[in-house]
């Protein structure tokens, strides 16, 4: 049996490996699940992303010359899965270039092996916060902006709505979130700014999966808020618009996270996710030109990977072309100090990770002004931007409300640098010296 | 042929109560133990090392303990996976409060602490039977991973709810290859599948069958079901405990409350019923079936060429392909592998001249 099954996985793994091409070609192993609960999340961004590599093929013929290529493993958002892929990619065609899991539990299941292996981990949107600080996690990237920041930016942004931060005097904000790892992250941090404000939280807790939220919306109308936090995840989220709508909660005052803010979210609830308000480090729609040259080079040659093309323009397809700009550029920045048109080790990417800088310019060279915000990485900050920016659904599609809102970066940071220097102590990790670094 | 025992004679009680009666048995064991101890940590490279082996060893070890709970003792349990959790949680704890303490100490202590868990949860075992206990066992599920992520103490204020599993390091030794790592757990795996097997033999194993098969008869010939209940449940909560610390330590290394989910826990109740209930062979033939299925089928797929198919077909025909493997398996031989395993031996007994 035993026997069987070796023989069985040597011929697979044999027929695998693809013959080696000459030209220079860069490897992206693709975590992706396309499967099980989240696959409508999955199957958009990893088809975004898989468009948008293919997009630099086809219009630049690679990056500088060297061809994207990319092989995909299913994960079915589970943790196994998840190491077992990481494991069969990780040096594959010459070392994996990045490594995206899309899940926080595999992002932490693989901490400790990216930096035994040398491969960069890049978690955008997810994973654990604290590696933020890239002198104790120099192989971890959490980019453009994590949930602490997400979280005072909402705070802001509910400042800018009452008239001013001294406003929120008094005020009562209900957290609504899912009950696990992920929910409760931001609640210490939450406390804190509620002390500096003077704002009245309550943390409602929801199990997963979350289709009944009765007796949590019942407490929400005995706190008679004056805002709700949505932290939730798939089905929770449509769920808690209609329990807001049948308690005649107005749902401009239900701000959602970036993972209750997609089509998928509020699509399902109807009309009761009108007027629903959610944050995102990017938004919807077709009508930014990055998203038009991927229609235009890989749409119309038919190489498109999303089966559907009604999704192109959506919350998280949109979420795939920013993890794709983010990984190219990465590939630039690196090859710009380590060879043009050379193939780049998984050492040279993190480099290139560490040292991207999309300014404005930048992003309208990219056709991604206003699609993302700026992005400026460095040795010590391994977040970058920490800006959101709001949307509103107005029944049928996302409308974006108002300009890039950025975190408090100040109190992010002081948190970020306690957490992770508790994680090195408890580990015995030496803090990389950044003043020393180029 | 190849099986004959003519010619093997117990001659003495010895002979009569080894584990492997027949001489071939016991070379094909001794020449698998000398592989996985030898060959596996010449041979094998990172990849089956960390992705291919160590888990399967580690699942093996918790369906080791479900089917001692469930398989031997007849008590049906949800809760594995949260019990995994304890053992886990407990011996990161212990390393990390007392730095003293070697960590083979921590992770006895992980599964002892898993243990009084089970002892605990399975209390209500005595006063209600089959379904109705499944579903208190479930209340353990929930209510451990709810613990976990809720008293922040256990995971040391980590802001996110993990943990980080130490360095296991003793006598200067640091355990940081993944050779090293395989190399603990299947340490541990092997003298535990011993102990398992022992107990299974003798009166303890007795009792629990006893109780399994009907537990008024078991009570009328001097069985207390009150001990043997409970001590099933300590010894698999045990057994799940440490397959949790070491899925902690040697496999994954930084773990969140979640990971010990519900379907984990369905999982190591799948690996039980398609490898056999009641058979010790069959927790590491269907620790082995649900972990490296999925796995074989992907290689496979992805070595197809896909140009032509739409995306995300061959993560969805693997699952087809894998529940249907399943349902073919279950229908082929319902008590599990470990049952077909025994049927071919005894054609090969009798191989090739069965009539």
């Amino acid at each position: 049996m035993k026997l069987a099954f070796l023989s069985l996985f040597c011929a697979a793994l044999a027929g695998c490996v693809a013959p080696g091409a000459a030209a220079a070609e860069q490897f992206v192993p693709l975590l992706s699940f396309r499967v099980g609960p989240y696959a409508a999340t999955g199957s958009a961004i990893f088809g975004a992303y898989i468009d948008y590599l293919q997009y630099i093929n086809e219009k630049e013929g690679g990056v500088n010359g060297v061809r994207l290529v990319w092989e995909e493993c299913e994960t079915e958002y589970n943790n196994a899965r998840g190491v077992e892929c990481y494991e069969r990619l990780k040096h594959k065609g010459g070392g994996a270039s990045v490594v995206m899991p899309l899940s926080t539990g595999i992002t932490y299941s693989l901490i400790d092996r990216v930096a035994a292996d040398k491969v960069p981990l890049v978690t955008i949107g997810y994973g654990r916060t604290d590696a933020a600080d890239g002198r104790y996690f120099p192989w971890v990237f959490p980019m453009i902006t994590t949930y602490w920041s997400q979280n005072t930016a909402m705070i802001k942004f509910i400042g800018q709505k009452e008239g001013g931060m001294d406003k929120l005097q008094g005020r009562k904000i209900v957290y609504l979130y899912h009950d696990s790892a992920y929910g409760k992250e931001v609640i210490a941090i939450m406390d804190e700014q509620a002390k500096r404000y003077g704002f009245v939280p309550s943390y409602i807790p929801v199990a997963h999966p979350g289709n009944e939220q009765q007796s949590q919306w019942l407490q929400i109308r005995q706190v008679r808020p004056d805002w709700v936090i949505l932290s939730g995840f798939g089905v929770m989220n449509p769920t808690a618009l209609k329990a807001a709508a049948k308690i005649g909660f107005p749902r401009e005052r239900v701000l959602g996270v970036w993972w209750s803010g997609a089509e998928e979210d509020t699509q399902p609830a109807g009309d009761a996710a009108k007027g629903f308000i959610a944050a995102g480090f990017n938004v919807a729609g077709q009508n930014y030109p990055v998203v038009g040259e991927v229609l235009k080079y890989v749409y119309d040659r038919n190489k498109g990977n999303m089966p559907d093309r009604s999704r192109i323009g959506t919350v998280y397809y949109n979420r795939g072309l920013v993890y794709g700009i983010i990984t190219v550029e990465a590939m630039r920045v690196a090859q710009a100090r380590y060879g043009k048109g050379k193939a780049l080790s998984s050492e040279q990417m993190r480099w290139g990770f560490e040292h991207i800088v999309i300014d404005d310019k930048r992003l309208a060279e990219l056709g991604a002004t206003g699609f993302m915000p700026a992005v400026k990485m460095s040795c010590t900050d391994h977040e970058g931007s920490g800006k959101v920016r709001f949307q509103q659904w107005d029944g049928k599609a996302w409308r974006v409300i108002g300009d890039w809102i950025d975190a408090d970066r100040e109190l992010v940071r002081a948190r970020v640098e306690t957490s992770a220097t508790a994680y090195g102590r408890e580990k015995g990790l030496n803090p990389r010296d950044c003043a020393k670094e180029q | 042929m190849l099986y004959r025992e003519a010619g093997q004679f117990k001659s003495s009680y010895a002979d009569d109560q080894r584990i492997f009666p027949l001489r071939q048995d016991r070379h094909a064991f001794w020449a698998l133990l000398a592989a996985a101890y030898v060959g596996v940590p010449l041979l094998a490279n990172d990849y089956w090392l960390q992705a291919i082996l160590t888990p399967v060893l580690i699942f093996s070890l918790a369906a080791l303990g479900l089917n001692i709970l469930t398989g031997y003792a007849g008590q049906l349990s949800l809760g594995s996976a949260a019990f995994m959790a304890v053992g886990a949680f407990a011996a990161y704890n212990f390393m990390l409060r007392l730095p003293w303490m070697p960590f083979p100490l921590a992770f006895v202590l992980g599964g002892v602490t898993a243990a009084l868990a089970g002892l605990l949860f399975g209390l209500p075992s005595f006063r209600i039977k089959g379904y109705y206990l499944a579903v208190a066992t479930l209340a353990a599920q929930f209510f451990i991973i709810w613990v976990l992520t809720k008293f922040p103490w256990f995971s040391n204020y980590s802001s996110s709810g993990v943990i980080t599993a130490q360095v296991l390091s003793l006598a200067g030794y640091k355990f940081l290859t993944p050779v090293s790592k395989y190399l603990l757990v299947l340490i541990c795996v092997s003298l535990f599948a011993l102990a398992a097997k022992n107990m299974t033999r003798c009166a303890i194993g007795r009792a629990w069958m006893a109780v399994r098969d009907m537990d008024v008869a078991a009570s009328v010939v001097g069985i207390r079901l009150m001990p043997v209940k409970l001590l099933a449940f300590a010894v698999s909560s045990f057994y799940c405990g440490l397959a949790g610390v070491l899925y902690a330590y040697c496999y994954i290394g930084t773990v969140e409350p979640e990971a010990f989910s519900l379907d984990l826990s369905f999982r190591i109740l799948f690996m039980v019923i398609v490898g056999g209930m009641g058979s010790i062979l069959g927790s590491f033939l269907g620790a082995a079936f649900i972990v490296l299925l999925p796995i074989g089928l992907d290689h496979i797929l992805s070595a197809l060429p896909g140009a032509w198919l739409p995306a995300g077909f061959g993560s969805n025909l693997q699952l087809m392909l894998f529940g249907g493997l399943i349902i073919f398996f279950l229908i082929v031989e319902p008590q599990g592998l470990a049952r077909l395993w025994q049927i071919a031996k005894e054609k090969l007994r009798l191989w090739p001249f069965p009539h």
